[in-house]
């Protein structure tokens, strides 16, 4: 039952991501990788990690897929149907092609280690997701923490800065 | 949550189709798109390994990962307005301005 669900989702997943290079209209490949982003939200909640599947659906198919479409809704591109650089379709397809095969025999092909953490299946159900991430975060996690936020200041700085004048 | 193999695969597919998307596409924020797919599938195999090994390093690594992809569509986002209102377009053919 569960190999059946995954291989539905996987199917949609992959279906909806060739969607999002195939598609002229930017608008069609942004709802594409939405649907995208819904798909790898439920491949979370299946690896018992629902708090990374509500932040998934609400920080990527909400904010930045929100602001994506903000954009090309603003900029109001227009579609140019000329592909007229095959070359550049079939070069990109084969380094594409070779990098799956890379990356599936590098993923599949080396040894994994033993499940050795002291995190189980059973202690995420009975504590509680969210709590465990909270208590990693907070406390063996604290500097990359801070120093997020120091990253968020300057992108918020630098996005000022580009939309006030005339670059 | 024993099929570690096939979170690893699809992630892979799904990395791949993201740098066929980057290489061939001109659109700037479909190229930006793009880069936001095989972020995603990185984050997948993040959380996989994170399951599988019983750690929690991996899945605090994708908060720091989605930290990052927010920033980065903030400030590419206002790049791309900046540049579409000098150029009146955002094909990356016609990026060309720092170019010798």
């Amino acid at each position: 039952m569960e190999t059946l669900f995954f291989a539905i989702v996987s199917l949609v997943a992959i279906i909806s991501a060739i969607l999002v290079i195939t598609c002229k209209n930017p608008i069609n490949s942004a709802l594409s990788l939405i649907m995208t982003f819904f798909c790898l939200a439920t491949y979370y909640v299946m690896l018992d990690a629902p708090f990374m599947a509500a932040v998934q659906v609400m920080v990527y198919a909400g904010a930045i897929m929100v602001l994506i479409v903000f954009t090309i809704m603003l900029l109001n591109i227009r579609v140019n149907a000329t592909q007229k650089h095959s070359h550049r379709i079939l070069l990109g397809s084969i380094i594409g092609f070779f990098t799956l095969i890379n990356t599936i025999v590098l993923l599949v092909k080396s040894q994994a280690a033993k499940p050795v953490g002291p995190f189980t299946g059973d202690m995420i159900r009975n504590i509680g997701h969210s709590e465990l991430i909270g208590r990693e975060m907070f406390t063996t996690f604290l500097l990359p923490f801070e120093i997020t936020s120091i990253l968020l200041l300057v992108a918020i700085v630098g996005s000022v800065i580009l939309a006030k004048k005339n670059i | 949550m024993e099929n570690l193999n096939g979170y690893l695969v699809v992630s892979a597919i799904l990395f791949a189709i993201g740098t066929i998307g980057v290489l061939t596409r001109k659109n700037a924020i479909v190229i930006f798109m793009c880069i936001e797919l095989m972020l995603n599938a990185v984050n997948l195999t993040f959380v996989a390994f994170s399951r599988h090994l019983g750690h929690f390093d991996g899945q605090i690594f994708v908060l720091f990962i989605m930290t990052v992809a927010a920033a980065e569509a903030a400030v590419g986002l206002a790049l791309m307005i900046a540049f579409y209102k000098n150029k009146e377009s955002i094909s990356v053919d016609d990026v060309n301005m720092m170019k010798w």
